[in-house]
């Protein structure tokens, strides 16, 4: 489904089921380094294999219009060679070494991750100091790689009609901030970024004090920690990092985006403007977003897609984790014969549903059941682990996950129903309808 | 290098699990993992599209796909219901050799689990209006498809290399054949391939021995099948020269499609051919498709190339996405690799690096119960013995230069390919 993989670029992991473990003791710990590297460990014995992962603080967020796809297209160039480990090297010998590498960007940060057998693990380390200093960003690499990156927009966005839709209408749902524009960055932007403005974006985000380190699975705390110092400890502490003053005013009207674009079937999106996870509220509106679009007893699913046959698909997504206030998703793709009007209707119907009545307390207990039960089934897989924690310490704080479970226990039907009524208004919604055009 | 690989071997010493043959003749996979309260349950059917008549196309995945639609003891909603309650997962999903299905639960959950999973095996009803319901949602789906340039380029890609094979089903084929179908097609094709013969189950997590085999024989108990040949299946077109097929989209890039059929699963040659595919395009930023294509000329984002092993011989597919105008150049240099690795043996680095990774890397194949499972799964279905993880480094370590050479130019043929081109034809202005 397109929607998925806007999400999956945009800001990755965004979804509901921000897992955590079911104790209030993940087993993470935590060093902050002189330098202002912060680095968090989490053992994990079950399986012979680590996660290496390092989060700047830098994504689409840092950026400015003109330049936008900055923080993305650096993120290519960071496999293009460093001081250590030339053009091509980078890969290939994380490869040779049995691991599996690769990296990605989102609104708030950039991270960069290595998978290897329990033994290889002080390669990630040897690779990822070297690189946060001495990256070559050599100027033909650099030409070659913008022109990839312009490969990925048409395949990601230019030749995907919802897509392209969606990337509008969030254009449109912020008007102040620099949530406005897409990760990928716009085309004609992408080819105005010089490798100098590269350069620079490079010098003063990718720093110790801006990145977390995380690792998670079978090491041994006592020998690694000392070799991450080793390794990292000596790097300078950069200048500060500019903060992003940037506020998204409050929204007072409703804003509807039109795309007309080649398409087999319509589709419409619509985007609320919701609290980040810092937020008391973010819990209660988890909660709703497990009610609205966890599983096919969900109501979006149940009441357009198998009831009504209104839509091909039909959900909602919060997207929480992020520094910033960021969008509730709503959407639907529409059936053969259906039109937008109706399914957009329909859509409202349901929102309105969950803003008048409170939800059945079995409805209640189920959405709370999926949440937690995908935190504890998430901890089966230390790469997921290492995702959360990285995620979390990036834009607020990895403790958060200690207690979120107990949080998501306490919301009650009443609280859904206020931040059902305070946020699904339409004064604070973007629409989003793409309208195919003839072959 | 040995000294690296002996570590890997020695780290995977356990068998990866236990086989058991249930009293209804299913068989068991078991790997425990008691660390985490869950359980992962994963399991292959013989009711793929093979098993399907090659008039039916679509029979077998909408056959699957409905199991979960109804039994006689539980309604659609009654069943999604009950496994969103527990946050647990269920599904039933259809294939190329094989139907697949899938059960994840909290270990609290696993009665509910295994009595939701047995139930929609054994007691699917077909109720007409679920099936009018899920064929309605597979044409949307076929409609919505052909927006994505990737997906008509692999339709038109399958129907070239398989021709009327059973693995040549096209969403084309399905949406002419499944307005036309009817309920009791429906039903009698579950009765012939839905059973415990040849079924295989993988349970990975928190149960025991006993614990698991007592519950499977109590909620599979009594279900039965009747053995039945697979139909007879339809040889793919004999292709003697390239074929172009163009496809006009107003899109930016030319989505590309190139290759041909491949070998099976069992094929010997399966591993020299894996690592051959691996060095020429499917190593990532280790393969010489994408060193030539993305690293050294930035023509694409995403291009590699697959050796898909089945039951029966699958495909060889080089996958590339470039704009319109780099269409023949990306082409022409993809030939040229091919051509290379046919008519040169591999560097010995080349060859090295490649097994260091194969063999390297096993461990992150089988980190999550998921991953476990489905290796599971595979080593029955295709009787890879389950000491697979110990034998794998062994068997990599074995392959030559020589191997690949011969390899190469036995299962490749840059003269007889089948390419297919998505894009705005005006701009891409294709050689033929």
């Amino acid at each position: 489904m397109s929607f998925v993989k806007i999400v999956a670029l945009i800001s990755l992991l965004s979804v509901s089921g921000a897992a955590i473990s079911f104790g209030q003791d993940l087993k993470v710990t935590e060093k902050l380094l002189p330098n202002g590297l912060k680095v968090l460990l989490k053992e994990e014995h079950k399986a012979p294999v680590v996660t290496f992962q390092i989060w700047y603080k830098v994504g689409a967020r840092n950026e400015k219009l003109g330049t936008t796809g900055m923080s993305h297209l650096l993120e290519h160039m960071m496999f293009k060679g460093s001081k250590k480990y030339g053009p091509k090297q980078f890969s290939q010998v994380v490869q040779r070494n049995g691991g599996n590498d690769n990296a990605f960007t989102g609104k708030d940060y950039t991270a960069y991750f290595e998978n290897f057998a329990s033994d290889r693990i002080a390669i990630s380390l040897d690779l990822e100091s070297d690189r946060m200093q001495n990256l070559l960003l050599d100027p033909k690499e650099f030409l070659s790689e913008r022109d990839v990156v312009k490969e990925e927009r048409r395949m990601r966005t230019d030749d995907d009609p919802t897509n392209t839709m969606v990337e509008q209408m969030t254009a449109a749902a912020f008007i102040a901030h620099p949530y406005q524009w897409p990760v990928i960055g716009w085309m004609a932007d992408i080819s105005n970024i010089t490798r100098d403005d590269l350069f620079e974006h490079y010098h003063r985000y990718y720093a110790p004090q801006n990145a977390t380190i995380v690792v998670a699975g079978d090491f041994d705390t006592k020998t690694l920690l000392p070799m991450i110092e080793k390794y990292f400890g000596q790097i300078p502490r950069g200048p500060a990092v500019p903060k992003v003053g940037a506020v998204e005013p409050k929204q007072l009207g409703e804003r509807r985006i039109i795309v007309k674009k080649q398409a087999e079937l319509p589709a419409v999106f619509a985007g609320y403007h919701t609290p980040d996870i810092k937020h008391a509220d973010s819990f209660a509106l988890e909660v709703l977003q497990g009610i609205l679009s966890s599983g096919k007893s969900s109501r979006l699913y149940k009441a357009l897609v198998y009831e009504k046959q209104l839509a091909l698909y039909a959900g909602g997504d919060y997207d929480n984790v992020a520094n910033d206030p960021n969008l509730f998703y709503v959407y639907a793709g529409v059936m053969p014969g259906k039109t937008t009007d109706e399914v957009e209707k329909a859509l409202y119907a349901e929102i309105e549903k969950l803003k008048t009545a409170p939800a059945a307390d079995e409805e209640l207990q189920k959405a709370k059941n999926q949440i937690e039960s995908s935190f504890i089934m998430g901890q089966d897989s230390i790469f997921y682990q290492a995702m959360l924690l990285g995620q979390f310490e990036t834009v607020a704080n990895w403790k958060m996950l200690e207690t979120y479970v107990e949080h998501i226990r306490a919301v009650t039907k009443e609280d859904v129903m206020r931040v059902a009524q305070q946020y699904f208004t339409e004064d604070n919604r973007t629409v989003g309808i793409l309208v195919p055009t003839g072959k | 290098m040995l000294m690296v690989l002996s570590s890997h071997v020695a780290a995977a010493a356990e068998p990866l699990g236990r086989r058991i043959v249930l009293e209804n003749g299913m068989i068991l996979l078991l790997s425990e993992k008691h660390d985490i309260p869950m359980v992962t349950v994963s399991m292959a059917i013989k009711a793929g599209n093979t098993a399907a008549p090659v008039d039916k196309p679509g029979i077998a995945s909408l056959t699957a796909s409905l199991l979960t639609q109804g039994t006689a003891r539980r309604t659609a909603s009654q069943i999604s219901n009950e496994i969103d309650f527990i946050g647990g997962s269920l599904s039933v999903s259809g294939g190329d050799d094989f139907a697949s299905a899938g059960l994840r639960v909290l270990k609290k959950d696993l009665a509910t689990g295994f009595d939701l999973l047995a139930d929609v095996l054994m007691n699917p009803v077909f109720d007409q209006k679920e099936i009018d319901r899920k064929v309605k949602e597979i044409l949307a789906s076929i409609q919505q498809q052909k927006d994505e340039p990737n997906v008509v380029a692999g339709e038109a890609f399958t129907k070239e290399v398989f021709g009327r094979n059973s693995y040549g089903q096209t969403n084309e084929d399905i949406a002419a054949y499944l307005p036309k179908l009817t309920q009791q097609e429906v039903v009698d094709f579950y009765h012939a391939r839905f059973g415990p013969k040849g079924a295989v189950i993988a349970v990975v997590g928190d149960v025991t021995e006993s614990e698991i085999v007592q519950m499977l024989n109590r909620f599979f108990k009594g279900w039965k099948q009747s053995e039945r040949p697979l139909p007879a299946s339809i040889e793919p077109p004999r292709i003697d020269k390239n074929i172009v097929r163009k496809i006009h989209k107003d899109i930016s890039q030319a989505n590309i499609a190139m290759g041909h059929l491949g070998i099976s699963r069992n094929n010997p040659d399966y591993y020299a051919v894996m690592i051959m595919n691996y060095i020429l395009g499917g190593g990532g930023f280790s393969s010489r498709l994408m060193d030539s294509i993305r690293d050294n000329k930035g023509l694409a984002y995403d291009v590699h190339s697959a050796v898909v092993a089945l039951k029966e011989p699958g495909r060889f597919e080089i996958t590339i996405q470039t704009k319109n105008e780099s269409a023949n150049e990306v082409i022409a240099e993809s030939l040229r690799e091919v051509g290379r690795i046919r008519s040169e043996l591999v560097a010995e680095k080349e060859l090295a690096d490649a097994k260091a990774y194969l063999t390297g890397s096993f461990p992150l194949r089988m980190d999550t119960s998921a991953k476990i499972a489905g290796i599971l799964v595979s080593i029955e279905l295709y009787n890879l013995g389950l000491d697979y993880p110990q034998k794998y480094a062994g068997i990599i370590n074995s392959v030559t230069r020589e191997d690949i050479l011969r390899v190469a130019k036995k299962y490749l043929h840059p003269d007889r390919m089948v390419i297919v081109v998505v894009a705005n034809q005006e701009k891409a202005k294709l050689k033929d």
